[in-house]
């Protein structure tokens, strides 16, 4: 409570043989709190024979939302318990306001009668996921026809949004691709190094980092970038037409939003994933090039020949072929919460969160799998 | 009376997950004829509508176009049926990263095929004639809200439609584009003989352009009155007629 605790209380009780009477006092201000209508209904328990709750207001001062917060509240409990409520006694706009606020009939916030137990708490979720998954299957065979038609030529769509998507998910993603990529090569060379320095193997610090970046983290770390950079542009592109009933424009027009907004973006991701991912590792290894000549005193041609002589071709090319799947991940997770997103404003912004979180986590569950499967398959 | 319904809706339930938004809905609307479906806000109008062009699968009933059943047709009927209208929506839904003259000539590339050289001149006709020429290259960021809305108007009528659905035109328009925007749609049945269904609760575009309407009862959950809407003032339920004397009985 606010300073309501160290002022005289706005109102006192006067109870009379059937009528309660709350007698308000002095000024009524929202900065100093509205009152609590406990000590009314406890005086109301305390006068059993009370059928109606009635006011006075002589001594009453300024007045404001406070008092009618009050009497609102008060009228409704009591009203509740069975008695009436005469407010004739309140200034006229007090009681005008009490009774455009109670001509409204409360109408319940959430749908009626919902099961709260913890089975139905659980179980909604549950069934809403199961949900999602299925329909997320349906938009992923949805996609994948859409992108056949696509290759045959028979999706329509506009050409130059296809290059936009190439632009976007390729040359404008560059520099955030290079960084990461060039600091992941050196933090992986530097790590390393601490513990290779204790068998005398420094030099195995190229091996790591070229290893690791071109097989692993280079086609991971760009798929994280991408799900947070063409991910959540995607949601948030389509999420906004969605809203602005643009795609159901497409709908009436004949035009199937899939084919026209998903698949050229798809496409364009994954195309220009593993060339992202040839850049990335590039970046990697200069990264780690530049830490063993800078730091670790290692010769530059002896750390690219040593790199040379680990990098087998294979390496590279698993971390290309994975670059493509998590492009395609990234691309259809942002697309289809996009597609899927609500009517609002704040539902964009829930479906932008949502695609970079699922596109990431898919992303990293897809690189656990392919690293089981590349081990069984001893590649 | 005796011309066939071009539009016919029979027995229409249409709901969003649990809640039922409408029930038993059933009109026909006439050809050449501009048709109303009001009543107050959150009553299903919009939701009506979606259900007639295709958007939202009804629980039960269908919308019948010269007699055959939009949603008993196959997938590939649907799409040749949906040539057959154009839709305004209520904020035009024009696509932000396309200019004027691309979002008309979309459909008439993609649905129509067209070349695009005559796309584009069909484009610029069709925004001449809702008053735009000389906007062709603008971006839908670049105009007016009244301006959207005769853009999306000249997107809508791309193809020539024989019925054109409207989608609130009047929301967010101050009193003259409203005006205008009406003009505009009795030019185009009268000149084009389009048949016209117009989702609103304009007082004055209803009586000024409606033939016929319906209305739609927000508590009732169903339709409570059809018919001319100036008749519509001396119907019995007394929700209708307040609706149309803007309460005044």
């Amino acid at each position: 409570m606010t300073g309501s605790d160290s002022r005289p209380s706005p109102y006192v009780l006067e109870p009379e043989p059937d009528v309660l009477l709350v007698h308000l006092r002095g000024p009524w201000a929202l900065a100093s709190g509205v009152p609590p209508t406990g000590p009314v209904m406890a005086g109301l328990e305390a006068a059993p024979s009370a059928r109606r709750l009635a006011f006075r207001a002589d001594g009453l001062g300024d007045w404001d939302s406070s008092l009618v917060a009050f009497v609102h509240a008060l009228a409704g409990e009591a009203e509740a318990r069975g008695l009436q409520v005469d407010t004739s006694a309140l200034p006229e706009g007090a009681r005008k306001l009490v009774e455009l606020a109670r001509a409204v009939p409360k109408r319940p916030l959430g749908p009626s009668g919902e099961d709260d137990s913890l089975l139905a708490r659980v179980g909604r979720p549950a069934l809403a996921a199961w949900a999602t998954a299925g329909d997320a299957l349906a938009f992923l065979g949805e996609t994948v026809l859409a992108l056949l038609a696509l290759l045959r030529g028979r999706a329509r769509f506009r050409r130059v949004d296809l290059l936009h998507a190439f632009e976007a998910t390729g040359a404008a993603a560059l520099g955030i691709v290079a960084l990461i990529n060039f600091l992941i090569g050196a933090v992986l060379a530097f790590v390393g190094a601490v513990q290779l320095v204790q068998f005398g193997a420094t030099i195995y610090v190229a091996d790591l980092v070229a290893i690791g970046v071109a097989r692993e983290l280079g086609a991971l770390m760009t798929g994280i970038v991408m799900s947070g950079r063409t991910g959540a542009s995607f949601a948030a592109v389509l999420g906004t037409m969605t809203v602005n009933e643009e795609v159901d424009a497409l709908r009436t027009m004949g035009l199937k939003p899939v084919e026209f907004l998903v698949a050229p973006r798809v496409l364009a991701t994954a195309l220009m994933m593993p060339a992202l991912v040839a850049y990335a590792d590039v970046m990697g290894l200069l990264g780690g090039a530049f830490v063993a000549v800078s730091v670790l005193d290692l010769g530059t041609v002896e750390y690219l020949r040593q790199t040379q002589n680990a990098l087998a071709l294979r390496h590279v090319l698993i971390g290309l072929g994975k670059s493509l799947v998590f492009g395609g991940i990234v691309a259809t997770t942002g697309c289809y919460y996009g597609i899927r997103c609500g009517r609002s404003a704040a539902a964009v912004g829930e479906a932008t969160t949502k695609a970079v979180v699922m596109g990431i986590l898919l992303v990293v569950v897809a690189d656990a799998v392919f690293t089981v499967l590349f081990h069984v398959l001893h590649l | 009376m005796g011309e066939p319904a071009q539009i016919e809706v029979r027995d229409l339930t249409m709901g969003y997950g649990d809640r039922v938004v409408q029930k038993d809905v059933a009109f026909a609307v006439r050809p050449g004829e501009i048709f109303v479906i009001m009543g107050d806000s959150g009553c299903g109008k919009s939701t009506l509508m979606r259900h007639m062009v295709g958007l939202n699968a009804p629980r039960s009933g269908d919308v019948y176009y010269d007699g055959e059943g939009y949603w008993a047709a196959e997938e590939e009927r649907r799409e040749d049926l949906k040539r057959r209208f154009g839709v305004l929506y209520q904020y035009a839904a024009l696509f932000s990263s396309m200019t004027l003259a691309e979002n008309v000539s979309l459909p008439l590339l993609e649905q129509a095929g067209l070349p695009p050289a005559e796309a584009l001149a069909v484009a610029r006709l069709k925004l001449a004639l809702v008053g735009l020429a000389g906007f062709e290259g603008h971006y839908p960021s670049e105009i007016s809200g009244g301006m959207k809305k005769r853009a999306g108007l000249a997107r809508a009528m791309a193809l020539d439609p024989e019925i054109l659905y409207f989608d609130e035109p009047s929301a967010g328009l101050d009193p003259l584009s409203s005006r205008r925007l009406d003009d505009l749609i009795l030019e185009l049945r009268d000149s084009l003989g389009t048949t016209i269904v117009l989702v609103t609760h304009e007082l004055p575009s209803i009586f000024e352009l409606g033939d016929n309407a319906v209305f739609l009862d927000a508590e009732k959950k169903t339709m409570t009155a059809s018919g001319r809407p100036a008749e519509l003032k001396e119907c019995p339920d007394p929700k209708v007629r307040a609706f149309l004397t803007r309460g005044r009985l």
